[in-house]
């Protein structure tokens, strides 16, 4: 009993750094606390995510990411299971590649993708085919959401990820205007009451909008233009600076069509801001216009 | 932390005053002084929050939904950001939040399985055209007297019509195997007095916890795994590695739940022993917390369960009064209490992370495992999740002692099980057999069927059907395993050839939809396409072979990458009638 005791701890230590995991049948080492996802990154393997964010903690909810880990019964979600030593995984099996492409059928045939051109490519490379559902099904029906000049909510298109709950919450904000409410398929992210914006908690930071996946949520200023189809996404530049409303430093990342502002964004491997601002720096480039 | 905004709704009077006797005012998170929060923080709301759902109920018996007023009141008492209350106020079905704009009780009626062999329907119906409020819905564990009802009281407590009798006389429950010598588990069920603590000493009880104190957590857990004791609540796992992990745990709080939720269909045991015999869940239970070191016991027992939930109040009231709950434990110099917890209508609660979830004040969402509840439980803490069953089965073993237990039952699993039996049988009830035992002969126990045998589902809507050639089928876990089905939670429900199957399918399916969380999408949109399949079904009258491939690659990903059991198990009777033959008139 004692010589298993002092050989587990002697292992631990010298692992304290790295931990080496077996992927496709190669060996890849990472530091300690590293997740599944790190590890498939660090050798190479593009791994489809929806409900990820690197700033943002893990609520493995897609199920998009999952990977073969043997001797585990079920499939695990590689974003939030930690590597550990000796683990062999499998990233392209029939049964990972087979439970990829149900996730996106099941969103495909629930929502609005139009907007998420990242989970289409996954899509196409998992031969995803949302036809085959049956014609009268259920699928999210919500009014869009205008209640401010800011920004809009159109949870037609909304994948249930958690990402803008998180990031109005624990993980960046911590202002709770928004909640996931329901349950089962009649899940839908809303104020309590469903009250509209500008009566609820919302300080207007945008930080939800910055994480949203599928633009179900969107600056009013990009709907408009898309509404006008005259959005072009190709002809904007993109110029870095620094806010300069206060003294924290953020910096903005303004997003350019036609000589105009039409969106803010911040750069999510930013030390201050991991990609959060306030309403100053997120939207005050409208008074900065007028 | 930010300070909250809450809306402008105002509450009323008797919703505060409701709110209030719940959380004592001194308690609330905070103090307002011209409404800048004073004292309060991220700490003292996580410390309170877990008086959300107490909180919600009393609204809701109050006025009958949760109104804004009301939800703000309580929000800011308790510091919880309102969309948040919101969002775990929907998440139950015994919850509102839209005005009812009537003052009536509603009555909730079983729709699931044996119910619905059983009328409910008809139920409903009549219920309506006498002109109450009938809300159609999951089982409610009352399957051996199906059609089944539940009253949600509106100016009167809640009630279940059946209970009357047991209430005018609490010994006057009979079990089918009332007075026999063979039941270890159930013998004190309508024997003792579950109304009395000095009743239950009478019939041997509180002789195992001093046992317990006698030799110690260590020699007790021994005792428990020599017996090999296996979990009833569905998932079968051992419960002396789960004791043992959570008493290796040191220097933090620690908690023991009983997990008395009990919603699968088909499932009635756990009632009929809070109801009959409560203290025994309480003995136990302390026995339990006493063994892994947790000052904190809990029982979560769902929100259908008025007379269960009486019966249990009551008993832990007495076990305080006489020392054996508190800060000395028969003297032992060990601290442990018990709280209580109901439910608010939710199938999912029963998975032991969404119970502690729900405890905790949040919607019952399932959490991802690892890490696993004996180190990362009930407020971050470790904690140890127990069927009553399986506790009932502690106070067993010792008495006989763990390796006399183990010679019971079959090969490889030991002691006496509760099987619940209703649907197309004799004498529906719950029964207490060794392992091992054949369903024909346990069936023969009940009476027999009452039809021509068409199938048995094993393990209720997780489980799976198995044909009337599967008589012989030996109920161990082990033998049932080979077999390709379940115990589960021990449900066994039979129907004969008059039953229309597709009916009965599409009802499974229906209740799986609405019981999902919602939280993973194999299982939220899984459960919600397969569900249209089989209505399309039912209409066509077959299914095709690309429908029955995509009923199956949907049951692949639920099974292999949904978060928790309810998503792995939510296609299991539903292939199953289809491979029988029972449905979709497959060749
Ligand atoms: C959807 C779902 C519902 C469950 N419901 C219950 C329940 O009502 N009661 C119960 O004891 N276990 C239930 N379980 C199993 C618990 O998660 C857990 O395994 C059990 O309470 C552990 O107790 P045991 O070891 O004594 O069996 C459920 C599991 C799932 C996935
Ligand atoms: S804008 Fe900011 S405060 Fe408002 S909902 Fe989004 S994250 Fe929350
Ligand atoms: S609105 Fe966007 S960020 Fe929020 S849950 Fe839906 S898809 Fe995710
Ligand atoms: S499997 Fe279903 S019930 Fe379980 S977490 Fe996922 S959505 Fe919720
Ligand atoms: S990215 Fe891992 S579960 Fe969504």
């Amino acid at each position: 009993m004692t010589t298993i005791e002092s050989d587990t701890h002697a292992e631990g230590e010298s692992a304290v750094e790295s931990v080496t995991v077996r992927i496709n049948n190669n060996d890849v080492s990472v530091a300690r606390g590293a997740t599944i996802l790190d590890a498939c990154t660090a050798s190479g393997i593009d791994t489809p995510t929806i409900c990820y964010a690197e700033n943002l903690t893990p609520v493995n909810v897609c199920r998009v990411c999952v990977v073969e880990v043997t001797g585990n019964r079920t499939l695990v979600p590689s974003c939030s299971r930690l590597a550990e030593a000796g683990m062999e995984i499998q990233t392209d099996s029939d049964r990972v590649r087979h439970s990829r492409k149900m996730v996106l059928e099941f969103l495909g045939s629930s929502v609005d993708l139009s907007q998420a051109p990242e989970i289409n490519q996954y899509s196409v490379r998992y031969e995803a085919d949302v036809t085959r559902y049956v014609d009268d099904r259920e699928v999210i029906e919500e009014p869009i959401r205008i209640q401010d000049e800011l920004y809009i909510r159109d949870y037609d298109k909304c994948v249930l990820c958690y990402k803008c709950v998180e990031a109005c919450g624990d993980d960046a904000q911590h202002t709770f205007a928004i909640a996931v409410a329901g349950r089962g398929f009649d899940n839908r992210v809303s104020t309590e009451f469903d009250v509209v914006l500008p009566d609820s908690a919302c300080v207007y930071c945008g930080n939800c909008v910055a994480v949203c996946p599928t633009n179900a949520l969107q600056f009013k200023s990009e709907f408009d233009l898309r509404r006008s189809e005259s959005w072009r996404e190709e002809e904007q530049t993109v110029t870095t600076t620094v806010c300069s409303y206060c003294g924290v430093g953020c910096n903005l990342e303004l997003h350019v069509q036609d000589n105009e502002i039409v969106k803010v964004t911040s750069p999510v491997d930013h030390s201050v801001t991991h990609g959060n601002l306030c309403i100053k720096g997120r939207f005050g480039y409208q008074y900065v216009g007028n | 932390m930010a300070d909250l905004k809450l809306s402008v709704d105002t509450s009323t009077d008797a919703e505060r005053a409701v709110v209030d006797a719940v959380i004592a005012p001194a308690d609330h998170a905070v103090v307002y002084e011209t409404e800048r929060v004073v004292r309060g923080g991220t700490e003292r709301r996580r410390e309170r929050r877990h008086l959300l759902l107490p909180g919600l109920h009393a609204l809701q018996a109050e006025a009958g939904w949760i109104s804004p007023g009301g939800l703000n009141y309580l929000c800011g008492a308790l510091q919880v950001p309102p969309a948040e209350g919101f969002g775990v106020a929907t998440f139950y079905e015994l919850f509102r939040t839209t005005d009812p704009a009537h003052g009536q009780s509603v009555h909730h009626v079983c729709m699931d399985t044996s119910c619905h062999i059983a009328g409910a329907e008809a139920l409903a119906r009549s219920l309506e055209a006498e002109g109450e409020r009938v809300h159609r819905g999951p089982c409610i564990g009352q399957c051996e007297r199906a059609p089944a009802q539940f009253i949600q009281g509106r100016a009167e407590p809640d009630r279940v019509p059946a209970d009357a009798a047991s209430i005018a006389d609490p010994t006057s429950y009979r079990l089918p195997q009332h007075g026999s010598s063979k039941l270890r588990l159930l013998h004190r069920v309508g024997v003792v007095d579950p109304t009395s603590l000095q009743s239950y000493h009478d019939h041997g009880g509180y002789a195992m916890l001093r046992y317990a104190i006698e030799i110690g957590s260590d020699a007790v857990i021994d005792e428990v795994k020599s017996a090999e004791l296996l979990g009833r609540g569905g998932a079968a796992f051992p419960t002396a590695v789960k004791w043992r992990a959570v008493a290796d745990e040191r220097g933090r709080p620690k908690h023991v739940i009983a997990n008395a939720d009990e919603s699968e269909p088909g499932t009635f045991k756990d009632r009929i022993v809070m109801e009959n015999d409560p203290f025994a869940l309480i003995e136990s239970l302390t026995i339990a917390g006493l063994t892994v070191g947790a000052d904190n016991g809990w029982i979560y027992i769902r929100g259908e369960y008025p007379l269960a939930t009486t019966r249990l109040r009551n008993a832990i009231e007495q076990c305080r009064i006489a020392g054996l709950l508190g800060d000395n434990v028969m003297d032992s110099g060990a601290r442990f209490d018990i709280e209580l917890r109901r439910g608010a209508g939710a199938y999912i609660c029963g998975e032991e992370t969404a119970l502690m979830e729900s405890i905790e004040g949040y919607r019952g969402e399932p959490r991802n495992k690892p890490p696993f509840p004996t180190t990362y439980g009930l407020f971050g803490e470790p904690t140890a999740v127990n069927n009553p069953e399986t506790l009932l089965n502690v106070l067993d073993l010792l008495e006989v002692g763990g390796d006399h237990y183990r010679t019971l039952g079959s090969e490889r699993s030991s002691g006496h099980r509760l099987f619940c039996l209703s649907g197309h049988v004799r004498v529906p009830g719950l029964y207490e057999v060794p392992f091992g035992i054949a369903l024909g002969d346990l069936i023969d126990l009940a009476g027999g069927s009452t039809g021509m045998t068409r199938a048995v589902l094993l393990g209720g809507a997780a489980g799976v059907f198995v044909g009337p050639d599967q008589l012989d089928l030996e109920l161990s876990l082990e033998a049932v395993r080979d077999a390709g089905a379940t115990l589960g939670s021990g449900v066994i429900t039979l129907f004969d050839d008059t039953v229309d199957f597709t009916a009965l399918v599409l009802r499974i399916a229906e209740f799986f939809k609405n019981e999902s969380c919602g939280q993973c999408v194999p299982c939220r949109v899984g459960v919600t396409r397969q569900h249209e399949v089989l209505v399309e079904m039912a209409a066509n009258g077959a299914l095709s072979d690309e429908r029955n491939t995509l009923i199956d690659d949907m049951a692949t990903v639920m099974r292999d990458a949904s978060i928790c059991g309810l998503g792995h198990t939510a296609s299991g009777a539903v292939q199953s009638a289809i491979r029988l033959g029972l449905v979709g008139d497959r060749p």
